[in-house]
């Protein structure tokens, strides 16, 4: 057991421990559940320190044999993309367990699932074995269904929050169901009968499976995981979904859980199949502007504030699209970064939201009014949000969005020139939200609420702004390591690209 | 003094405001004076460095100097964070820092009684960080993120007093005109950054001095450079209010006077000006560009010099003459003459902060901007009164102000080149006297004409006004001094490095703007002092014009129109399409289509023996009924 296992054992200790505490005690199973996350944290930060950027590759290693015949091992590590990944969630699921606080009915099945959700993720992040991988991408998305059942709140007066849960798991559940067809053909393609990435990976740079089978199976891998990413037309389980759920699972469902597909993307469909990412991926680079416009423009037209974030991730994650489709150093370190930089700040806008939301029980923004006058501190925290979103120097955000922009402007020229322009659009609806939510008329009914003021409760809101401000101000900490990890790829898709005759993308 | 110690103290007046700014934020945003302290001492520190650096320029320091850190860096790329310290930036460095630590110093007094006291200081040091970042940039990456970085001050700034919904949408305005012009500027450097290696990929940058390289050495066609050029003239069109994206600055004077002073006249609107000169390599070799530009500009200076004319609200006049003197700017810089553009942005910026903070003055003591009820203002605050007297002089180009002899330059400047721009040039410059002296005869002569609440405190005084405490009136003097002299610094020759057209003084020039001037101040006296005829009357004889211009010539309108007809048309639309052919249609249609199904299936599996044994029947029937029939 290593530094990556102790990472996703720990939430999956503190689950395991959860079960043994009495349901009364909703002091130590809180306490359990902050524990096991602030040791995640910990570990992925010193992950970070001490990842050997000079090696590269996958470290931290550990490898226990499951099912030998077919395969089948308990296979962990990470490379600089999952060092990344492991970072962004640490960080959504530390605060999102004390945003957690205010959750006050059935705590300890709360934070069982929750804790499952995080080991889910945590496991997919740092699976080198493809059958772990879709087991931990399971057990992942089960849980939103229990948790927004129990603890969400209908979406919208059109959308109830049985509703939002149904499609999310359904959505989730059959594009998984997509991708497991495509990973089976590939399983059988390869012909050396093992689950293991860096196998599969090693074996498939020497022999590329045919460019047609790549062609074919691609779309399934990209459809099937495009679902969670979420690729347009696939997206609309997410805005509703975001609604429904409780703020801290909305937290790590936009700020974690739509990443797990892109992740996956990158991960496997591209890493293993080159020749089928080169024939498919410019149509994602033009259908993801429908991601960004599209979005956009629907983010535009919402009232709901939850409902504004959600299809503004939709949007966000449009960028992410176009960087991966790249397929060059620059879009694909940019897509990455991005992926970090628009986790934490999508976890920090529900994060605000749901602090406002429990109190006032609406999230219709002109209910909201003035609120800067009443709630200062969230205000501030509320436009520091926004900034980083519209890409405002700075944030994280802004880098990332760079690094695309620049990555993607030689190859998909136009498509680069509209996805600029979603930066306007992104700014139209923030500022909006602003203007409508905090820097409108002070209403009188909202004197009751209270601001965050102990340090305990500002702490998660802190803990994000500072770690997007730090995103923007010292790229050269993270992009570095991520660099190493989408070099490899690169690498070793060239030549792969090159072994099956076909053109370098 | 080494190359080394200039480039330190460069780099420490860059980030002194920003290190000023969080140490108000992380530790004093309760402490009043430290707060101010803070402020006013890290700039007053960036000045004292800047000058420094102006001295050392003039005697004998070897010119340009540069040095970058990587800020973004992976194999293949980079992007640098540095400095590039020329005559240029060292005079544009020495403008904001002087300028801005006289109106900071100005704020602590305009400011006293506001509760967002530290606040309002440390988005003041933000704002003068991003300003300095923009004048050392080296690079377009650090350029832009400076220029973001002012748009961000600029909108809390304007925004400052957010409960007022007027300032909270013209902060919100401003914000997102400058993002609409952004769009342009950013595809403009990412095509500039493609071309940037001539031998195409491997070492292309977003280093200024190596694209001056590129182009000087002919290898990009005129084509791209025009493209190039007019999309980076975008992010010009925005942040220094050039039609048609000037309509966020009228309204930005909703901000506190000083913010309308420094960022809104004096420093940030003349950053496009500044841009178009730091890069004015890539608009030499754009002439179609640089005709756009010179004509935008031309425009830009006429048309807002007519709209100044027809404003009630002391700051608006103001506002719309930066307009009109930044339209100057940017002709000037067209027609191929960065020196004549920077030295009129140095004068002007001395004169229209005097402006500012001379309104500034005059409104912190009646609590109104309107002018008509204001009058007389000269006796009871001659220190206000007799610096905003030369401060309007020097911008209606009184000879011997500054004004008159950056003015000059231009006016030269379009005669040399462009005749029809020359001729609209001192049309301008009669308009400007005209609404200046309008505005001088109105507030500052004449009657008092309202009977304004009298402070308690100053009842004694007689009048219902009070000169300015010295904290505000002594900043007033410091920049009188420089209105008058800036002319004689020798400007246009410390910067003769630049490229691009130059010509002398220019006599004939100079009589007819001295005649130009004279008839619009004889104008405005004749209506506004000796009253010949009334307001009224002269706005009853030209209602269409004067309606149009009230009107802003439509351009708000238009864009109100566009906000809320087609912006807003698109985004409902894209809304009903989502919920309900997306939603409603496609998604719920596969559930409806798969629970149907599912509900006809059922039909079948009763769970009734008696219903499967009669299907059974019918079955077995079938198959039997089939086979006799074969």
């Amino acid at each position: 057991m290593n530094l990556v296992s102790w990472i996703l054992g720990a939430p999956a200790l503190g689950m395991t421990l959860l079960l043994f505490v009495p349901r009364t005690q909703e002091a130590w199973v809180r306490r359990i559940a902050v524990a096991a996350t602030t040791v995640s944290l910990a570990l992925a930060l010193i992950l970070v320190g001490s990842y050997d950027r000079a090696a590269g590759g996958y470290q931290f290693v550990t490898e226990i044999p499951w099912v030998p015949q077919v395969g089948i091992a308990f296979h962990v590590g990470a490379d600089g993309i999952s060092v990344a990944m492991l970072l962004l969630h640490a960080l959504c699921a530390w605060t999102g367990v004390l945003i957690s606080y205010s959750i006050k009915e059935r705590v300890k099945e709360y934070y069982l699932f929750y804790l499952t959700l995080i080991t889910g993720v945590f496991g997919v992040f740092a699976s080198l074995d493809l059958f772990f991988f879709y087991l931990f991408y399971e057990m992942a998305v089960i849980p939103m269904y229990p948790l927004i059942g129990i603890w969400g709140s209908d979406a919208s007066n059109a959308y109830s929050k049985e509703y939002a849960t149904m499609k999310l798991t359904l959505y989730l559940t059959s594009g998984a169901v997509l991708a497991l067809l495509g990973l089976l053909v590939l399983y059988g393609g390869s012909g050396i009968s093992t689950f293991s990435l860096p196998a599969l990976e090693h074996h498939l740079a020497l022999h590329p499976l045919p460019p047609e089978l790549q062609r074919w199976i691609f779309p399934f891998l990209l459809i099937g995981f495009g679902v969670i990413a979420p690729l347009w037309p696939f997206h609309s389980w997410s805005p509703i979904g975001h609604a429904a759920a409780p703020s801290a699972v909305s937290m790590l469902h936009a700020g974690v859980l739509m990443k797990l597909g892109s992740y996956a993307i990158i991960r496997i469909a591209i890493s293993l199949l080159p020749e089928g990412a080169a024939a498919w991926l410019p149509l994602v680079a033009t259908v993801c502007i429908m991601n960004i416009i599209y979005g956009g423009l629907v983010a535009m037209a919402q009232q709901d504030a939850k409902f504004i974030i959600g299809y503004s991730s939709s949007s966000h994650m449009g960028y992410v699209l176009l960087g991966l489709s790249t397929l060059n150093i620059i879009g694909l370190n940019g897509a990455v970064y991005l992926m970090v930089a628009h986790g934490w700040m999508t976890a920090l806008a529900f994060a605000l939201i749901g602090f406002i939301y429990d109190q006032a029980h609406t999230r219709m923004l002109p209910d909201w009014g003035g609120l800067a006058k009443q709630l200062p501190f969230i205000a501030t925290a509320v436009s520091f949000m926004a900034m980083a979103s519209a890409g405002v120097p700075g944030f994280g955000n802004f880098v990332a969005e760079l690094l695309i922009f620049v990555g993607a402007w030689e190859k998909y020229r136009w498509q680069t020139v509209a996805a600029v322009f979603g930066v306007v659009i992104t700014a139209t609806y923030l500022l909006r939200f602003v203007r409508s939510g905090f820097f409108g008329e002070t209403l009188s009914r909202w004197d009751e609420l209270r601001d965050a003021t102990t340090p305990f409760q500002r702490l998660p809101f802190v803990a994000l702004i500072v770690a997007l401000l730090i995103l923007g101000c010292w790229p050269n900490g993270l992009l570095p390591i991520i660099d190493t990890g989408s070099r490899a790829l690169l690498q070793r898709i060239g030549a792969s690209t090159m072994l099956a005759g076909g053109v370098l993308p | 003094m080494v190359a080394g110690r200039l480039l330190t103290l460069a780099w420490v007046a860059w980030f002194a405001p920003l290190a000023a700014c969080l140490m108000i934020t992380l530790v004093g945003l309760q402490r009043r004076r430290r707060a101010a302290t803070l402020a006013v001492g890290s700039l007053l520190l960036s000045f004292l460095c800047a000058v420094t650096l102006w001295w050392h320029s003039l005697h004998g320091a070897a010119l340009p100097l540069q040095q970058a850190f990587s800020w973004i860096r992976f194999d293949g790329f980079e992007v640098p964070l540095g400095i590039l310290l020329d005559p240029l930036s060292i005079l544009m460095l020495l403008v904001v820092t002087g300028v801005g630590s006289a109106i900071f110093i100005y704020s602590t007094g305009y400011m006293h009684d506001d509760p967002g006291y530290p606040r309002y200081f440390a988005c003041l040091s933000l704002f003068a960080f991003a300003m300095l970042g923009i004048v050392l940039a080296d690079n377009w990456i650090t350029l832009f993120i400076s220029w973001e970085l002012v748009g961000l001050a600029s909108y809390l700034l304007i925004g400052f007093w957010y409960q007022r919904p007027a300032a909270a949408d013209a902060g919100k305005k401003a914000f997102m005109v400058n993002r609409v012009a952004d769009f342009g500027f950013l595809l403009g450097i990412l095509l500039l950054w493609s071309v940037s290696d001539p031998l195409g990929g491997a070492h292309r940058t977003f280093a200024l001095p190596a694209l001056k390289d590129v182009i000087e050495h002919g290898y990009l066609p005129q084509n791209l450079l025009n493209i190039g050029a007019l999309l980076i003239f975008c992010g010009v069109l925005g942040k220094s209010a050039q039609m048609p994206l000037h309509v966020w600055l009228p309204d930005a004077m909703e901000g506190p006077t000083p913010v309308s002073a420094l960022i809104h006249a004096a420093t940030m609107v003349a950053a496009g000006v500044y841009l178009l000169c730091r890069v004015f390599f890539l608009f030499d070799a754009a002439p179609i560009a640089l005709s756009v530009v010179a004509w935008v500009g031309g425009i830009t200076a006429f048309l807002a010099g007519c709209m100044a004319f027809v404003q009630n609200d002391l700051k608006r006049i103001l506002a719309y003459s930066t307009l009109s003197q930044l339209g100057y700017m940017v002709m000037a810089a067209g027609l191929g003459g960065p020196v004549a553009a920077m030295y009129h942005l140095t004068t002007h910026a001395c004169f229209k902060a005097l402006l500012f903070l001379g309104a500034g003055s005059v409104i912190h003591a009646l609590h109104e901007q309107e002018i008509w009820k204001m009058g007389g203002l000269l006796k009871t605050m001659p220190v206000t009164g007799g610096t905003f007297l030369i401060g309007a002089a020097a911008l209606a180009g009184f000879p011997g102000l500054s004004g008159f002899w950056s003015k000059d330059e231009i006016l030269a400047l379009a005669w040399h080149q462009n005749w029809l721009l020359c001729i609209v040039a001192i049309v301008t410059a009669g308009l400007t006297a005209l609404y200046m002296g309008r505005a001088c005869f109105v507030v500052f002569f004449g009657q008092p004409r309202s009977h304004l609440p009298r402070p308690a405190n100053h009842a004694g005084r007689g009048g219902h006004a009070h000169e300015s405490p010295p904290v505000m009136t002594v900043p007033l003097v410091v920049l009188a001094v420089f209105t008058i002299i800036a002319g004689y610094l020798g400007i246009p020759e410390y910067l003769h490095q630049l490229h691009g057209v130059q010509v002398g003084f220019n006599e004939i020039v100079a009589v007819i703007s001295v005649l130009a001037m004279s008839t619009g101040l004889w104008l405005a006296y004749q209506i506004y002092y000796r009253q010949v005829m009334t307001e009224q009357q002269l706005i009853q004889r030209g209602m269409a014009v004067y309606q149009a211009l009230v009107d802003k010539l439509g351009f708000d309108t238009f864009y109100d129109w566009l906000v809320l007809r087609v912006q807003q048309t698109a985004a409902k639309l894209c809304s009903l399409f989502e919920r309900f052919i997306l939603i409603g249609t496609l998604v719920n249609g596969t559930g409806w289509v798969t629970r149907t199904a599912g509900g006809l299936l059922r039909l079948c599996q009763t769970g009734r023996v008696q219903f499967y044994v009669l299907v059974f029947l019918f079955g077995m029937t079938a198959l039997i009924y089939v086979n006799v029939l074969r």
